[in-house]
């Protein structure tokens, strides 16, 4: 499974030196970025700056320009010591390890909560499947939505689809876990219940790495900020630092951008 | 009339019999025609663009000829060239390839609507590209052509009539043989018509039943 040999040290995502772009727009320009087993690291930044496309580079969704990606110290997406792109089938098992979780949940529409979950291990992992059974109902159960295992995705509120995202992405029992805003497309009144299933995941220490713009959970659950503008990381800190003294003026002003905005909103709340 | 009637009613089991033609004739040719249209607009998908354009001209080809037209040329044409099929079997071939056409320019248009992030979500998840059609793809694509596959049924149903050009024994062969026989045009030709509208009701009410499961898988 993993010929190469692996250190305890060693980062289980690395990321060297990928850039990207799309026709002429540079959306990524030399990004390093490593996550060590059992961290959080959250990627914030405006809209437009890249973190999503940087996720999905890691799998290969937007196959990078340049650059290379070790999961595990295993090459993602390109054959080992060439430029030569991976066939879809090594392709396929490399992103088996990696779990992801998706703005828009994208779950598989024509099969029930259940079979949502336990597809990947069934088909893609051939696991047996009254072992995958057992797991889906144990992992419904860790996400709180047991009773809902019989019921398709059209029926479920977007906290409860999410939470489903969740539970079928860690069904493949992967060593990385990345999160595409996974909240920014849910009632302001859902994403609690969503956020509250990945500082379970945090406490667990499952290794994650989450594009996201809620502060809050940033501050409280990352072991470490990156902070992205321009397809550039602009600062790397750990919580507190970042949000209470950053390190650069272009974090000092999205912070303050960003409590304004906040009060703003806690304002106009109040005010109604 | 009613001596119309009873003549056709005395020789029902001609008009049975061409109607149970009529049904076999779609039956097998829905089958294969679903079956040959999913491979062809799964082909569709392949990174070959020369593969793309080889089926897209056949696919136009079929849309812009004439049913009745294409059956003639089966029957007259194939025999040039030293095949030689039964009548039966040059209509049912005529039938699946026109109609395969048809369902492969539904299926293609419907795959290319599809949401895309569940299709991609297959694919973070490692499915290979046979795995990523065969559970994440092909159901809701079946759910989403649903209607349309179903209108295309009718039209098979409907295109079998004209089988009876080239001597296939199926309903409306059978009924003009009725007519022309006895003299009894308006009967045998009602009878014809009933059964063929029966026909298209079990199609519509089939389809309905299959919309009414995919509203919820959606």
């Amino acid at each position: 499974m993993n010929p190469v040999s692996q250190q305890p040290d060693d980062p289980v995502l690395s990321v060297h030196g990928i850039s990207k772009s799309f026709g002429a727009h540079q959306v990524l320009d030399d990004i390093d970025l490593n996550v060590h087993r059992g961290e959080t690291v959250c990627l914030l930044g405006p809209s437009g700056s890249g973190k999503s496309t940087l996720l999905r580079c890691v799998n290969w969704l937007d196959p990078p320009d340049a650059g290379t990606i070790l999961l595990a110290g295993q090459r993602v997406g390109l054959r080992p010591g060439g430029n030569h792109r991976m066939s879809d089938r090594e392709l396929a098992k490399i992103r088996t390890r990696i779990g992801m979780v998706f703005q828009h949940f994208a779950l598989w529409p024509h099969l029930t909560v259940m079979e949502n979950v336990m597809a990947g291990p069934r088909y893609v992992q051939r696991r047996p499947p009254s072992e995958v059974r057992d797991e889906a109902i144990a992992l419904l159960g860790k996400v709180g939505l047991a009773e809902k295992a019989n019921v398709y995705p059209a029926r479920l509120s977007g906290g409860q689809k999410q939470r489903v995202g969740i539970a079928r992405a860690l069904a493949m029992q992967p060593s990385l876990l990345l999160f595409d805003e996974p909240t920014s497309a849910l009632d302001p009144e859902l994403v609690g219940e969503v956020l509250d299933v990945m500082r379970g995941l945090v406490a667990e220490g499952m290794t994650m790495l989450v594009v996201t713009h809620e502060m809050a959970f940033a501050r409280e659950a990352a072991d470490r900020i990156v902070f992205m503008d321009h397809g550039r990381i602009v600062e790397t800190n750990d919580p507190e630092q970042f949000f209470s003294a950053p390190a650069t003026e272009r974090v000092r002003q999205f912070l303050a951008r960003y409590s304004s905005e906040t009060i703003g909103k806690i304002r106009r709340r109040s005010a109604r | 009339m009613s001596r119309d009637i009873d003549i056709v009613w005395q020789h029902r089991d001609v008009l049975l019999d061409g109607f149970m033609r009529t049904v076999l004739l779609t039956t097998i040719t829905t089958i294969a025609a679903i079956l040959t249209g999913a491979i062809l607009a799964t082909l569709m998908q392949s990174r070959f663009r020369l593969l793309f354009s080889i089926i897209q001209i056949f696919v136009d080809t079929m849309r812009c000829i004439p049913f009745l037209l294409f059956a003639y040329l089966l029957y007259y044409g194939l025999p040039a060239f030293g095949i030689r099929m039964s009548s039966w079997s040059t209509g049912l071939l005529a039938l699946i390839v026109y109609s395969s056409a048809y369902v492969t320019e539904i299926l293609r248009g419907a795959w290319a609507s599809l949401p895309r992030d569940s299709i991609e979500a297959g694919e973070a998840f490692g499915f290979s590209r046979f795995n990523l059609f065969r559970h994440i793809v092909l159901a809701p694509l079946l759910f989403a052509t649903a209607p349309l596959i179903g209108n295309q049924i009718i039209q098979i149903v409907k295109d079998s009539a004209f089988l009876m050009v080239i001597t296939v024994p199926e309903l409306t062969y059978a009924a003009t043989y009725v007519q022309s026989t006895y003299f009894t045009p308006f009967a045998a030709f009602i009878a014809a018509l009933v059964l063929y509208w029966c026909l298209t009701m079990l199609v519509e009410t089939v389809v309905a039943f299959i919309d009414r499961r995919a509203v919820i898988r959606r």
